[in-house]
């Protein structure tokens, strides 16, 4: 369930009167304002949008890589914005995966190296971080290119091994911001399978920022960002439980 | 230990500066480790001169000498134990580029007031019965192959003309230091062949009884052939040496100098480098924030990169000083100690870390202070 009118309460990711502000040569933007928002568990979210109606920035606030000018942003109960910088860091290693467009792999690292970087901050022995990389890798069907660089494999692998780097912890969501961009259709396919397929059989909470209607099409919920308000739109394949257009958050 | 692999292959990445900045350090602390060598030679008269020992010479110049007949004023004051004497002889071997430092000594004090050394008893005893004999120290023998027997002959400039002399002991010493290119023969001998200057002296050492009381020894000397025609200056052993030691300048401020100079373009050249390093990967430290690393610990391997260069050029570049020093002396007796201690290597360590530290320091803040979405943006 997926809700704007910020009613609910319970919800994994629940939003609310969130404001962001950036000042970018003296003038001051309002890139969102007031924003509610509640998202269950095991919800696959698409976010849509021009650029620059802050897709990118909600994501990073859901995420804790970037602080609220106001309002406030609980995840599993816990107000993120109130925590400081080490504690932040810590959470968000326990229960956020991100999803870059550019893969942000590591170019000196191999495969099963950047899927090892966020277990490192574990306690987890060698044995059982090596055991983790390799399922994770399993999962993206990349169990033969465990010792390849980034250099070495293609632009739909390097994705693939970005989406065991980000499940490798057992995240509780993953952040997929705009993840087939750099890639063509085929390619693209591939990964939005493994993401939708994360999302239905693993029950990870899913939000993925994109420009392509097709891409959206796989999310259970599809919410347009305008002028930093949310606005939820039936998808072709939304379950259309919110089929008509909210008010304004 | 886990982070150790990401520190590696950020160093490996681009393997040329890394190399480059790690002969930075080489350069510099093999730089470091010779000018502390030279130090350690020049100043260690200093280092082992006697507590219990002041040097009495003429107040205008080391080169005048003084009157043999201060020897028993000096010996009847109070807190006075023994007194002996020198006199620069100033001859060399063969040829002028063979100089060691050889003066005449008086048999009969010397080894009271120098205990240090060590000459087995046949030995010194030899050279005391023998008017034309020497003892030479390890350096010396070893340089010229001389073995005890042996006839020397030396070549005056002072004095002129050849001086034979006969090997009758060659010395050791408990410290090492001790040990410099020496030639020592009998005062007696110069005295009867001499033909100017008889009844001098160069310099006498003095032994006091009683250290803490050295002061009242020194100024009493003084005082009692102040207004005499050859005035004295009496001086402890160790300021002594070391004024002998700073005739070719103050070597402390000269190195101190040179190497503040050093390190500053030291810091310069490797915080440029690893500020460099830092920038380009300013996408990839996002990432590894992002997926949980703190602030610390971003901090922390930026860091280590820089303390593992520092620490690695300042090894090898303080070994390779080691391996010089190992070689002995290249001035041919002007710096007889020439070895590297391990004190010395130690401080270069010390010092190549804290440079490594400040070089690292502003880029691993930046680093630390990367915010995640701006960094993100960039990529």
């Amino acid at each position: 369930m997926v809700r704007l009118d910020g009613a609910s309460s319970g919800a994994l990711v629940e939003i609310r009167d969130l404001d962001k502000k950036y000042r970018r040569g003296g003038e001051e933007i309002d890139v969102l304002r007031g924003l509610n928002l509640d998202v269950e568990k095991g919800e696959f979210v698409a976010f849509m949008g021009p650029s620059g109606s802050g897709k990118t920035t909600l994501l990073n606030l859901i995420g804790g890589l970037d602080s609220p000018s106001a309002g406030t942003v609980r995840i599993a109960g816990d107000e993120i914005s109130a925590l400081s910088g080490r504690k932040l860091a810590a959470w968000r290693a326990r229960n956020i995966g991100f999803i870059f467009q550019m893969y942000n792999l590591i170019p000196v690292l191999t495969a099963f190296q950047n899927v090892q970087l966020p277990l490192l901050l574990t306690g987890l022995s060698k044995s059982e971080r090596k055991r983790h990389v390799e399922d994770a890798l399993a999962l993206v069907g990349l169990s033969d290119r465990i010792h390849h660089y980034p250099r070495q494999l293609s632009g739909g692998q390097e994705q693939r091994v970005a989406i065991a780097r980000a499940i490798v912890a057992d995240p509780t969501i993953l952040l997929c911001d705009e993840p087939t961009g750099d890639l063509d259709r085929a390619s693209g396919d591939e990964i939005l399978d493994i993401i939708a397929k994360l999302s239905r059989d693993f029950g990870k909470t899913v939000f993925l920022v994109t420009h392509d209607p097709v891409a959206a099409k796989r999310a259970s919920t599809i919410l347009h960002l305008d002028k930093g308000s949310l606005l939820e739109r039936a998808g072709e394949e939304s379950d259309g439980k919110t089929g008509e257009k909210p008010p304004a958050a | 230990m886990k982070y150790f692999h990401i520190i590696f292959v950020n160093l490996k990445r681009k393997k040329i500066r890394t190399l480059l900045t790690i002969g930075s350090f080489m350069v510099a602390l093999f730089l470091f480790g010779v000018l502390m060598t030279i130090k350690t030679a020049l100043g260690s008269g200093v280092d082992v001169a006697g507590a219990d020992r002041l040097v009495v010479r003429n107040r205008i110049s080391l080169i005048m000498p003084l009157p043999y007949s201060y020897r028993d004023v000096i010996r009847q004051m109070p807190n006075v134990s023994e007194v002996t004497f020198a006199t620069w002889f100033g001859g060399y071997y063969q040829d002028m580029k063979n100089f060691f430092p050889n003066y005449a000594i008086d048999p009969e004090t010397y080894r009271t007031v120098y205990p240090e050394y060590i000459i087995p008893d046949e030995q010194w005893n030899a050279f005391v019965q023998d008017r034309q004999g020497c003892i030479v120290s390890p350096p010396v023998a070893e340089k010229y192959g001389f073995k005890i027997g042996d006839r020397i002959p030396l070549q005056g400039t002072i004095f002129s003309g050849i001086w034979e002399f006969n090997l009758c002991a060659i010395y050791d010493a408990a410290e090492k230091e001790m040990i410099s290119p020496e030639f020592w023969f009998q005062y007696k001998y110069l005295e009867e062949q001499r033909p100017f200057f008889k009844g001098t002296v160069g310099w006498y050492v003095v032994k006091v009884k009683d250290p803490a009381g050295a002061v009242a020894v020194t100024k009493a000397i003084d005082e009692r052939f102040a207004n005499s025609p050859n005035e004295t200056k009496t001086e402890t052993e160790k300021s002594f040496a070391a004024g002998f030691a700073n005739q070719i300048g103050n070597i402390r401020l000269l190195i101190l100098s040179i190497g503040s100079v050093v390190f500053f373009t030291l810091l310069l050249v490797t915080g440029n480098a690893l500020a460099t390093a830092v920038r380009e990967r300013t996408g990839e430290l996002a990432v590894m924030k992002t997926v949980g690393f703190t602030d610390a610990s971003v901090l922390g391997l930026v860091m280590a990169e820089s303390l593992i260069v520092a620490v690695v050029g300042g090894a090898i570049g303080l070994g390779l000083a080691k391996l010089f020093t190992l070689s002995g002396d290249p001035t041919g007796g002007m710096l007889a100690n020439f070895y590297l201690p391990n004190d010395s290597l130690a401080t270069g360590l010390a010092l190549a870390l804290a440079a490594g530290a400040a070089a690292g320091i502003i880029p691993a803040v930046g680093a630390m202070r990367l915010k995640i979405v701006d960094a993100l943006r960039r990529v």
